[in-house]
């Protein structure tokens, strides 16, 4: 019992602390950089007023590794936590919930994700750090789980299939990324999924979550050493590999796509966009701003306005550039009632026209880029996203003032900038349009 | 295996008191005209969340206008004399708060995030629209449309979502919580501009509201903003809804829900007490204790059992919600594994239920089930705003907030002799009712018919 009260003064000590330096914080967190075991990047985050850690490794693992077969990458980080050569699953499980730390993993388009949340307690952190490390790095891929997670990944594909939205976004990256890695969706076919074998699975964790591949992200109750010591111990036990070359550069399309699939559903979901920008473009910061008078800032952007507020055509309509490490896409997308699918296209069609056209007028952009930099404190107000920030930053090599700098970038988007970025980037004679729901069209 | 045990239980101990030691970090003051404010500090970062809580929902509704307190939550965007529709979005736009609202079966809630500064703006735009609000038949007649899109995508073309709106509906008849939250389309079709006029002066009260505010802000600056901006308000009669009191179940309910779709569903819906409503207060605790045997995590029973070890399952869970003003349901779902029927995992489900009743729950999976809520209360503080929705859920419920600090030792408190005694008295089979999913091949008709399936 005498270890009891560490949690409680550590809390109490830290939170008084905290409110003290408050008048002079800065908004962005400061972050801390090093080279961790086998050249592994880590970036920290001291967030000393919750007793708790977050801890991401990032592998250059996407489904854009998965060349011929869909949803290897997906079905690989599912069979981590089956079991260990000294663990069954039941046993990972227990031995996380045990000391209430949560693991988890997500499979992206250009990168994976595996995270791990405990409390900061040495007694609970210890074990819960040791089964994160040793399924990370010495999964043994039991084959009756491998057929059983196999099943599970079949069973929900077939659930994206009953849902007309999964049917139109699977559709729209197939149609704007054609050949490319980035046009088959995270979770597979069932065909792909079928084809997968244990040795696929073996041997794209052994290519892939490798430490050339990896980067670290850390947020929590910890100091520098201690973030250090962790982050050290993670990359050591990482298999060294090499760094995979990275996706080819997709070709954009060449004319106007229209796709209409008949869905027994009530509604039709619409989707139109077309090839984007990469992370690091130059054009990032203006963009994200022109877009945000398009279709980025909730209640208050363009399509809102006009698609939802004065026809009353949709409950969500929006548009976001998503940038990857390669074009990611530009995206717009609408749900209405099947018989006003196309006049709610039309209309998407014509505000991106007119704004590609025209430009935000000076009223727009600066509601825009007050609205942008007076909601910054909201996005780092977390330890869960800066987390994600990190992982951000560190994955996609994007410079450490990064968060520091992002109000600075957005002040500086001028009206012209928008027009010119927008007609650079958006050819709207070009646009992939897709449409799912509703019966045969006449 | 020792060792572990320990591991757990000694979480539980230490942790206990870190959570005691967050109270007095919560404050009240009531105002004259009777709204409760409620300020949690939290000084990690610079930011606030502010929001409204009225205690009105779909509870409160009746058939013929189901749906009307989330039809008004809409209209609550529309603007006053002193803040136009435009000039409510732009005032928000400017200072970088993210807003919206939200609507339940026991409130209609109204937020912004924003950074400390701005609390102010906040409190100017709350108190004017719990007031001011113009209702025109234009924007109506739009909103109403923007709805209706809102049903159409969050239930009717969502298979297992009409599972559990028909399973609700047949397993409480007389209960406010037979009809869905976002209302039947009929009724949102034939709702009058009238209609919603009548709600908000029924509801919208200084004195049927609480005003929760979670971040890095000082009460006495918070309360003192408070008086100024709703002080002025007045308080108005509040007259109830009717008790409507479920009468008695006795026998077992099942239905089926025939829609278009590529996977069959099955969802359970016991009858349970929520914490209001309990005559014993230890066995909606124990009742949440339960539901974490069964689906706290991958160690748990239904992962362990149906999804891992017989492989009957793709995917199982289990969901009891203590905070709620009227009984409530304790649920189980499950999808199946490809090449099982929905009877294997239905069998099983009753299976897992049986065991709960003649053995008692281990040790080492009741310590589990406490480490990890004690654990999640711990990163629950990571959002204010996840804060402030306890806070504001526990008073819609009718529980009053200081129910949050005692949460986990109420936990703790239970014993497997209670976990068990739970199961035996509620997971019975006259308070169950089944609600099944029969797929449809798309090309079937469209939409979902229901079909009883059983005598009732």
């Amino acid at each position: 019992m005498q270890h009891s009260s560490t949690p409680l003064r550590a809390a109490c000590g830290t939170l008084w602390l905290c409110a003290a330096l408050l008048g002079n914080a800065l908004a962005a967190p400061s972050i801390e950089q090093w080279t961790s075991a086998q050249t592994v990047r880590t970036l920290f985050v001291a967030a000393p007023e919750l007793p708790m850690l977050d801890i991401a490794v990032t592998f250059g693992a996407g489904s854009d590794r998965d060349a011929e077969l869909a949803g290897l990458s997906q079905i690989t980080h599912a069979l981590l936590s089956a079991g260990t050569d000294a663990m069954d699953a039941d046993a990972v499980a227990e031995r996380f919930e045990e000391v209430g730390a949560r693991y988890g993993y997500d499979v992206n388009l250009d990168h994976s994700r595996v995270s791990l949340r405990s409390l900061t307690e040495e007694q609970l952190l210890e074990p819960a750090l040791s089964t994160f490390v040793e399924i990370l790095t010495r999964p043994d891929f039991p084959q009756k789980d491998f057929l059983r997670l196999k099943n599970q990944a079949l069973t929900a594909i077939r659930d994206e299939q009953q849902r007309p939205d999964r049917i139109a976004g699977k559709a729209f990256y197939q149609a704007v990324y054609g050949t490319h890695p980035y046009a088959q969706p995270v979770s597979g076919s069932e065909s792909s999924m079928q084809a997968i074998e244990l040795a696929d699975v073996k041997a794209f964790q052994q290519q892939y979550l490798v430490a050339e591949n990896a980067t670290i992200a850390i947020v929590g109750d910890l100091d520098t050493d201690q973030a250090r010591r962790i982050s050290e111990y993670i990359a050591s036990h990482l298999p060294r590999g090499a760094r995979p070359a990275t996706a080819p550069p997709p070709q954009p399309a060449s004319e106007d796509q229209y796709r209409f699939i008949p869905y027994p559903s009530q509604q039709s979901h619409v989707y139109l966009g077309q090839l984007g920008i990469a992370r690091g473009d130059p054009d990032y910061f203006i963009l994200y701003t022109g877009n945000y008078v398009l279709g980025g800032g909730g209640f208050s952007s363009r399509l809102m306005k006009r698609i939802r507020k004065q026809l009353g055509l949709s409950y969500s309509v929006y548009s976001y550039f998503f940038p990857l490490q390669q074009p990611g896409p530009f995206m717009l997308g609408l749900q209405t009632r099947a018989d006003q699918a196309q006049m709610a296209l039309d209309q998407a069609s014509r505000l991106v026209q007119d704004y590609v056209d025209q430009g935000p007028s000076e009223e727009e952009l600066e509601l825009a880029k007050k609205s942008i930099i007076g909601g910054f404190p909201l996005r780092v107000d977390q330890n869960s996203d800066i987390l994600a920030y990190l992982s951000l930053i560190g994955y996609y090599d994007l410079p450490l003032d990064y968060l520091e700098t992002f109000t600075t970038h957005i002040a500086e988007v001028t009206r012209e900038d928008v027009r010119v970025a927008f007609s650079r980037h958006l050819h709207t004679d070009r646009m992939v349009k897709i449409v799912v729901g509703g019966p045969e069209e006449e | 295996m020792n060792v572990i045990k320990i591991a757990g239980l000694w979480l539980v101990a230490a942790l206990i008191c870190h959570v005691q030691a967050g109270v007095g970090d919560t404050h009240e003051m009531v105002l004259d005209n009777g709204l409760k404010i409620i300020v949690k500090e939290d000084h990690r970062a610079p930011v606030v969340v502010s929001q409204i809580w009225y205690r009105v929902g779909s509870a409160q509704e009746h058939n013929g206008i189901t749906g009307i307190s989330h039809m008004l939550e809409h209209m609550m965007f529309k603007g006053t004399e002193k803040y136009s529709a435009e000039k409510f979005t732009s005032t928000l736009a400017k200072i970088g708060a993210r807003d919206n609202a939200f609507t339940g079966r026991d409130y209609t809630a109204y937020f912004q995030v924003m950074g400390r500064d701005h609390l102010e703006v906040s409190f100017d735009i709350e108190s004017d629209r719990m007031v001011n609000l113009i209702l025109t038949q234009d924007d109506f007649d739009s909103e109403r449309e923007v709805v209706k899109e809102e049903r159409r995508l969050r239930t009717d073309d969502d298979p297992n979502a009409l599972v559990y709106e028909q399973l609700s509906a047949a397993a409480f008849t007389s209960s406010p919580y037979h009809h869905p939250v976002i209302g039947w389309m009929n009724d949102l079709e034939h709702l009058e501009l009238e209609d919603l006029s009548r709600w908000y002066q029924r509801w919208y009260a200084p004195n049927n509201a609480t005003l929760v505010v979670v971040g890095d802000v000082e009460p006495e600056t918070v309360f003192a903003l408070a008086r100024t901006y709703f002080g002025a308000i007045e308080r108005r009669h509040i007259r109830d809804s009717k008790p409507r009191v479920e009468p008695i179940q006795s026998g077992l309910r099942r239905i089926k829900v025939k829609a278009v779709a590529k996977l069959p569903y099955i969802l359970l819906g016991y009858k349970t007490p929520s914490l209001t409503t309990a005559e014993q207060d230890w066995e909606p605790y124990a009742l949440s204790v339960l539901s974490g045997v069964l689906d706290g995590g991958r160690s748990a029973r239904l992962s362990k059992y149906l999804v891992r070890e017989m492989e009957l399952a793709a995917s199982a869970g289990a969901g009891y919600s203590l905070y709620a003003r009227y009984p409530t349901l304790f649920l189980l779902e499950a999808t199946p594994a490809p090449q099982h029927s929905l009877e294997d995992v239905e069998q099983a489900l009753y299976a897992e239920i049986r065991a709960l009743q003649e053995d008692l729950v281990s040790e080492q999976e009741l310590a589990r089930v406490k480490a990890q809520v004690i654990a999640s209360e711990v990163y629950a503080q990571d959002s204010i705003r996840a804060q402030a929705g306890v806070i504001g859920r526990l008073e819609s419920a009718g529980l009053g907030w200081r129910v949050m600090d005692e949460y986990s030792q109420h936990i703790n408190a239970i014993s497997a002799e209670q976990v068990r005694q739970v199961a035996r008295t509620y997971l019975t089979e006259d308070r169950l009712t089944v609600s099944v999913l029969e797929p449809l091949q798309a090309g079937g008709t469209t939409g979902a018919a229901v079909v009883s399936d059983a005598a009732q």
